[in-house]
């Protein structure tokens, strides 16, 4: 909404506050006024002038000299302007005036002839091309005949103005009005509002004799007003009104359309006029069109419709979209004599159902959308039928024919003064409230402590009690409002056990070097069946995507932390140590039936060099080990270092000889490894590592303890073995095999050393562990050490036939 | 006998006043000293002496004896003192190479801001909830007041995933859900951090997918002036001290009243500037006390509990408080980006 401050000023007294001072009220009063657009910053020296000679220019076709008499002197000016001539009134921008586009006018010479000024259009004073006349688009603007010689063009053009641009919240639709902004305006300053001029002579012939109508919908419109003007002259608004739309952000057309545009602003009614000579009958039916049905509207655009739309017809065919544009064949033009004035009340669902199938959005549908007031109907309607009589010499027929089925119902809110503050913490007087309620002009009734506020359809924001305590509270004003702390029950508050354990996760992985990221949860389908932790039976698909890019949900964290490290690859970053910590969205099989599974994960990527210290020799890439560790650490950092295993897995997306499954208590919960080479190339990145854990059962599963045990008083007793065992033996596995047989004694086994190749026959390689012994209890003995020693040596080659290295 | 010791003391002292390592002292130390020494000698010819000199003698000759000694220790302290000089000059490293860096991750400066606020609201009693993101219509729109044909449906287009479930719009479901199981019986005082979608094309202001952190307090006579409270003691901790709020009215369907909530601009001080629009304050958040309908919805009797609510936009925050101009950049995790927030 485009609300004019000199426009604003004829109904409410602003005049001792700015523009800029009430956009400030109205905006902290709860109607935001998002941009103020001065209509006319420095433009000055402007004024209207009169040409009294025009003349061919002796040197250019295309230009005339003009002898302008500006009230004060007559100048030459040179105009390129088509549609000049000898007799107009004219804008004249004199030398030193300085154009909105920034030209500068000055004496100059235009192929040999002198030109004291320049004769404008009304783009080059600042208005939009879209909101010139037609017949003024490709020209300068010509003034009516009754313009002051002399006088400031400017001022003359409605341009000594500011207009306030609001972002309405979508409650207030009673501001879409003029009238709507100066109620709200006198209820912030406790004034009064000053309503236009509606009184019209009705001529004694009836409406009634030359029009009938009939509302076969009143569900749709309970109310529909026609009245009939005759004898109107088509032509130009007054010069005002033509400013007051350009204003507004409306192009002015002629008197008639105008006068309908300018009541639509004015009271937020939109009405609209037929041509009575071109209806097609006198009867006026509204009815839902039918299926297939045609219209073509205003823009010259035809319509298909369906019995879901809402039409006025001539009892055959459709004259109008109700609610949202008129027909074509109907339509007010130069020669038209008599109009048929529409006045009605359309129910916002209809309106929106119309507008939205036909992607039509007017003045009027906007406002019928959000819902008019649809008791200021027939006062909108009086007020045009007042300016068609003034400005179009109309003779109103008398009457209004109309079919009404309007519910009038009486709402009363009931609040209390208690109530009130208690709700704001507030101490307020019940005087204070009621006199809020009366600048609001609402009627209110007060019992003892009741208040009764009576509902009003101009307000239809206003239902509930809270509603009404909104209104004290912003008219009071919310600066009033003290400052508490809430002083009911005391709540500890923090934060569950999985939510400080994603902090710990977050925390280790962090000191462990990896970035954390945060990628798209929407996805392109090639993305979906890509690195899964597990068999996703379908996916969850947005039933109307914006692009294939994000048209499914997730279904693992990797592909998008991938293309994050392709990403950082093209700007030459080529060490990227990411992980995510994120939810994956898992369908069914069929369309989904409830709301799908969300599995919490934690994902990473790893890539290029980890460790460098390069003046001292150290680079160390990333590898599978490098990664492992992380996770061994992630695990010990969780409570479950003893529990999580790995072993090799399979999968499609990664290396097969690098990669690893992670189980817990013989639950896999996630994997590890290389992205396989193949995929590498596809993403367009170098070696990289990955992993992705399930979160909820990493987090599940039983921690280990924290306890404490008395430090060892005895020494213990350390042992190395260098065992030769087939290749495809697992290092692992032979661990676990020492850990078995070296029973209670045994309290520590570290794998130092792996070799292959020299001195070891084909096939085989050499493990070298280091064993340590203790009993916490007593000094142990070389003999009880070695009978266990010997019993691990047994096992190893009893199990994985291990031969100790010589 | 007594000037040939004072003699030889004399020798010896300039002999190792020459030496200049530990071995030519060493060679004094055996020359003087040693058991065939010049002062050894002398004592065996001491025989021949009177018995009244010869205590002379030997007192004189220990006297040389023990001077030379001493002499001898200074200077190999002297020179053992140089030579471990020279070995540590030798050592010595440019202490301005570089450092062996200790490799450390950033945390997502979303990730910090929702952290922060936590922190903050968990200090003021709140616990921190979260919920789904596929959501239903219901808790996402119904149970917040927001019916099928609400005009302020327009103001969130969404991603729907089927007639009724959607990427949820802003993590009030959360609370719509908390409520309901609470089954009518406060305190409830949660906030809810989480990532929201909605239909925006994404550029510098907009994203499709961001983070909200909303809030929620219901008990019995909670008040509009607890909600100004909490606000401005979260503000002031999380922007500065010396920032202050305003409410200005505004409309949300799940509060009544509604306000939007400004804070005064950190760069100009509540002059006006570019940042704030020359106005002194800069818009953050959004807030009010729940709808009559909402309570109802979930449980709760109106009557009897009142409440209220706020929501903020994550990355607004996180945008402000580290002057971060294109939204995009949260989600791109440029490295060069993520590295920027190590400190945080
Ligand atoms: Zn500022």
């Amino acid at each position: 909404m485009l609300v004019s401050y000199q426009w604003l000023k004829e109904y409410v007294d602003i005049s001792d506050l700015t523009a800029e001072e009430t956009a400030e009220k109205l905006t902290r009063g709860g109607v935001e006024v998002d941009l103020l657009h001065p209509r006319s910053e420095g433009l000055d020296h402007i004024v209207v002038g009169f040409v009294e000679e025009c003349e061919q220019h002796p040197n250019a076709d295309k230009l005339r000299i003009c002898q302008v008499n500006t009230g004060s002197e007559t100048a030459q000016i040179i105009c390129g302007a088509p549609n000049v001539a000898a007799g107009q009134k004219v804008a004249v921008a004199k030398p030193g005036a300085v154009l909105p586009g920034g030209m500068k006018i000055k004496k100059a010479k235009l192929r040999g002839e002198a030109s004291e000024g320049m004769i404008c259009s009304l783009q080059e004073l600042g208005i939009e091309q879209k909101l010139v006349a037609k017949e003024f688009m490709d020209g300068i603007y010509v003034f009516p005949e009754d313009a002051e010689v002399g006088a400031d063009a400017v001022n003359e053009l409605g341009l000594r103005d500011t207009v306030l641009e609001l972002d309405l919240t979508p409650n207030r639709s009673d501001c879409l009005s003029m009238i709507g902004i100066a109620y709200e305006m006198a209820a912030l300053l406790d004034r009064g509002v000053q309503l236009p001029d509606a009184s019209f002579t009705a001529a004694s012939e009836s409406a009634a004799n030359k029009v009938s109508v009939r509302v076969d919908v009143p569900e749709d419109n309970p109310y529909y007003s026609a009245k009939v003007i005759k004898e109107v002259t088509i032509g130009p608004s007054p010069l005002w009104m033509q400013n007051r739309l350009t204003a507004a952000g409306i192009r002015p057309i002629n008197n008639v359309v105008d006068i309908t545009n300018y009541v639509l602003i004015e009271y937020g009614q939109p009405l609209h006029a037929f041509d009575l000579d071109r209806f097609g009958s006198e009867s006026i039916v509204v009815r839902r069109a039918q299926e297939e049905e045609t219209i073509t509207t205003l823009d010259e655009e035809v319509r298909t419709l369906s019995s879901e739309h809402m039409v006025i017809t001539n009892g055959e065919e459709p004259t109008a979209l109700a609610g949202v544009m008129g027909g074509a064949f109907s339509e007010v033009q130069e020669d038209t004599t008599a109009i048929l004035l529409e006045a009605a009340y359309f129910t916002p669902a209809r309106v929106r159902k119309t507008s939205k199938d036909t992607g039509l959005r007017s003045e009027s549908s906007i406002r019928f959308e959000k819902g008019i007031d649809q008791n200021r109907v027939e006062e909108a309607s009086a007020r045009a039928a007042y300016l068609l009589e003034r400005y179009a010499g109309g003779k109103v027929l008398d009457g209004t024919v109309e079919e009404d089925h309007r519910v009038q119902e009486k709402h009363v809110m009931t609040t209390d003064t208690n109530r009130v503050n208690q709700l704001l913490g507030m101490d307020i007087t019940q005087d204070d409230i009621v006199s809020i309620f009366r600048r609001l002009r609402l009627h209110t009734e007060v019992d003892g402590e009741n208040i009764a506020v009576e509902a009003s359809t101009r307000r239809p924001d206003l239902r509930i009690e809270e509603d009404l305590i909104e209104e004290v509270a912003r008219l009071y004003g919310y600066d009033y409002i003290p400052t508490t702390l809430p002083h009911g029950t005391t709540t500890p508050g923090g934060l569950s056990t999985e939510q400080k354990d994603r902090r710990t996760i977050r925390r280790f992985l962090e000191t462990s070097g990896l970035h954390e990221a945060i990628t798209y949860s929407l996805t392109s389908p090639d993305r979906v069946k890509r690195f899964l932790l597990s068999d996703v039976p379908g996916t969850v698909d947005v039933s109307l995507p914006m692009s294939e890019e994000r048209s499914t949900m997730r279904t693992s964290l990797i592909p998008h932390l991938l293309d994050t490290v392709q990403y950082n690859r093209n700007r030459q970053i080529n060490d990227t140590a990411l992980f995510e910590l994120g939810s994956v969205f898992i369908g069914e099989e069929s369309s989904l039936s409830r709301q799908p599974e969300e599995k919490k994960v934690l994902a990473g990527a790893v890539t290029g060099l980890w460790d460098v210290h390069l003046w001292q020799g150290e680079k160390k890439k990333t590898d599978f080990f490098v990664v492992k560790g992380i996770l061994e650490g992630l695990f010990k950092e969780v409570g479950i270092g003893d529990q999580a295993l790995f072993a090799p897995s399979r999968h499609n997306d990664l290396h097969p000889g690098r990669s690893a499954d992670v189980s817990i208590n013989g639950r896999t919960f996630g994997f590890i490894g290389q992205v396989h080479p193949n995929v590498e190339k596809e993403w367009g990145i170098k070696e990289t590592y990955v992993f992705q854990l399930d979160l909820d059962i990493l987090l599940s599963a039983d921690k280990e303890p924290t306890s404490y045990a008395t430090l060892p008083r005895y020494p213990s007793i350390s042992r190395d073995i260098a065992l030769v065992v087939g290749e495809d033996v697992a290092a692992g596995e032979v661990k676990q095999v020492i850990e078995e047989a070296g029973g209670e004694l045994l309290k520590q086994v570290t794998l130092f050393d792996v070799y292959e190749g020299e001195n070891l026959e084909v096939g085989k390689k050499s493990l070298a562990f280091s064993l340590v012994y203790l009993d916490p209890e007593r000094t142990l003995t070389d003999e009880e050490v070695t009978k266990t020693h010997e019993h691990v040596l047994a096992e190893l080659t009893d199990k994985v036939q291990a031969v100790l290295r010589q | 006998m007594i000037d040939r010791l004072q003699e030889l003391g004399k020798e010896a002292l300039e002999e190792i006043k020459q030496a200049d390592t530990v071995k030519a002292l060493d060679a004094v130390r055996v020359k003087y000293l040693g058991k065939k020494g010049p002062i050894t000698e002398v004592l065996r010819g001491m025989g021949k002496l009177s018995a009244e000199e010869r205590p002379k003698v030997g007192q004189k000759a220990n006297e040389v004896r023990e001077e030379i000694q001493q002499q001898l220790e200074q200077k190999t302290e002297e020179l053992e003192k140089i030579a471990l000089e020279e070995k540590l000059q030798e050592e010595s490293i440019d202490v301005t190479l570089p450092g062996k860096e200790v490799k450390r991750g950033a945390r997502h400066p979303l990730t910090a801001v929702v952290e922060e606020m936590e922190d903050i609201f968990i200090g003021l009693g709140f616990s921190v909830t979260e919920g789904p993101e596929v959501e239903t219509d219901y808790y996402n729109f119904e149970a917040l007041n927001l019916p099928p044909d609400h005009p302020a449906r327009d103001m969130q287009d969404s991603f729907y995933v089927t007639p009724d479930m959607l990427l949820r719009t802003q993590t009030s479901p959360v609370q719509a859900r908390t409520m309901e199981k609470f089954k009518g019986k406060g305190p409830v005082k949660i906030v809810c951090p989480g990532k929201v979608y909605r239909r925006d094309d994404d550029d510098a202001t907009h994203s499709h997918q961001f983070m909200q952190m909303e809030g929620l307090y219901v008990d019995e006579n909670v008040r509009m002036s607890d909600l100004k409270g909490t606000l401005e003691a979260f503000v002031k901790e999380y922007f500065g001290p010396d920032r202050t709020i305003r409410l200005r009215p505004s409309f949300f369907p799940f509060t009544e009243p509604s306000v939007e909530v400004d804070v005064s601009c950190g760069i100009c001080g509540g002059d006006g500037c570019r940042i704030c629009k020359h106005s002194g304050w800069i818009e953050v958040l959004g807030a009010g006390m729940v709808h009559p309908n909402v309570l109802t919805y979930n449980g709760f009797d109106p009557e009897k509990y009142s409440g209220f609510a706020f929501g903020m936009g994550v990355e607004r925050f996180a945008m402000l408080k580290y002057g971060i101009d294109d939204i995009r950049h949260f989600y791109t995790n440029d490295i060069r980006f993520l590295e920027q927030f190590k400190r945080v």
